[in-house]
């Protein structure tokens, strides 16, 4: 293949928005309220639909029998390159928070600048996810601020969740190899120019809401290198289960 | 958590030019919250370009049981409604 760098580039931005719309996905049903429920599996469907985006133009690269199906469900999951902080669980609705909320902030800063690529394609899909990450953004800060400046409960809820989420925003500002040459060639996004906005940012929601920042400079990584945690293994079973039972099933 | 939520009602305008419309009702902590609630139930599927929502308790109904004294009156006055003229065929929209 050509663009193998394009392609890595491109994966490492869609297993992202499709491992974090599968977690919200599981709360179709489960939501604490309909409200809720009904917010984050539109999220979900916000994220897949940006997803399906970023396959197509990789299975055109990829060329072959490659599809957005064969990309998003026959990988195996040291294939996957998604960051650690999207494939954490849903704890509780706290967890859920503070994991959009930690990753939104840094979603939308990155399609800021990919709306700048020099590739038409990842700058179209930027400038059409942008509008969605928008809304993303401000509905997962107001639930910070409501549940942070909440109840006693929620509070305490709130802050275990951003202190025990904390260790994976650092792996957001990681760069591959591939990554470097997007970078170089002006088709990627320099994620550690955006670093220190992105934490003042962070800081600034987390200052609203009364909690604490945490001070950990301890950070885990891994999930850009195919490396996951214990819960990768979970969701792609569950995500995999119907293409892997019966092969090129379609609706 | 919800049943200490208020029940707020929603009201859209589908088109700029049209009316808000009542769309139905959802639970929320505060308009802030009911806002962006509304947006996620009502106007997913693009119905919409304005949304209200008002706390249910603000809103003062009749009461069925005085339907008789409020509405039957007007049921035997037809020449209330404009009908008893003949509309030339060259006027439209009427």
């Amino acid at each position: 293949m050509k663009n193998t760098d394009l392609y890595n580039y491109i994966l490492g931005i869609a297993d992202n928005t499709l491992i974090l719309g599968q977690r919200l996905g599981e709360l179709c049903g489960h939501g604490p309220s309909l409200e809720t429920d009904i917010a984050c599996t539109n999220i979900s469907l916000d994220l897949f639909g940006q997803t399906r985006s970023y396959f197509q133009y990789a299975a055109k690269l990829k060329g072959g029998d490659s599809t957005e199906d064969s990309i998003a469900f026959l990988r195996t999951e040291r294939q996957y390159v998604n960051v650690l902080l999207v494939e954490q669980p849903n704890k509780d609705f706290a967890f859920t928070i503070a994991r959009q909320f930690l990753f939104d902030v840094f979603h939308h800063l990155f399609l800021e600048q990919l709306q700048q690529s020099k590739d038409v394609n990842l700058s179209a899909i930027a400038n059409k996810a942008i509008k969605e990450v928008s809304y993303h953004q401000r509905f997962s800060s107001d639930w910070v601020k409501r549940l942070g400046d909440g109840t006693a409960e929620s509070k305490e809820r709130m802050q275990d969740a951003i202190n025990d989420l904390w260790r994976y925003t650092d792996e957001l500002f990681h760069t591959t190899d591939s990554d470097l040459v997007m970078i170089k060639e002006g088709i990627g996004v320099d994620v550690k120019k955006f670093k220190d906005s992105y934490y003042q940012r962070v800081n600034e929601i987390l200052e609203e809401a009364k909690l604490e920042i945490p001070e950990s400079k301890y950070f885990q990584k891994g999930g850009k290198k195919g490396i996951h945690t214990e819960h990768m293994g979970y969701i792609l079973s569950d995500m995999q289960y119907m293409q892997r039972t019966y092969p090129n099933m379609t609706w | 958590m919800k049943k200490k939520w208020p029940l707020w009602e929603v009201f859209v305008r589908s088109k700029n030019g049209l009316e808000h419309r009542h769309f139905g009702s959802l639970h929320a902590a505060d308009a802030e919250m009911a806002l962006e609630n509304a947006r996620d139930v009502y106007t997913r599927r693009n119905e919409g370009v304005s949304i209200w929502v008002v706390e249910s308790k603000h809103i003062t109904a009749s009461n069925p049981e005085h339907n008789g004294e409020l509405f039957e009156p007007a049921q035997d006055k037809v020449y209330r409604h404009p009908t008893f003229y003949n509309v030339p065929d060259d006027v439209k929209h009427m």
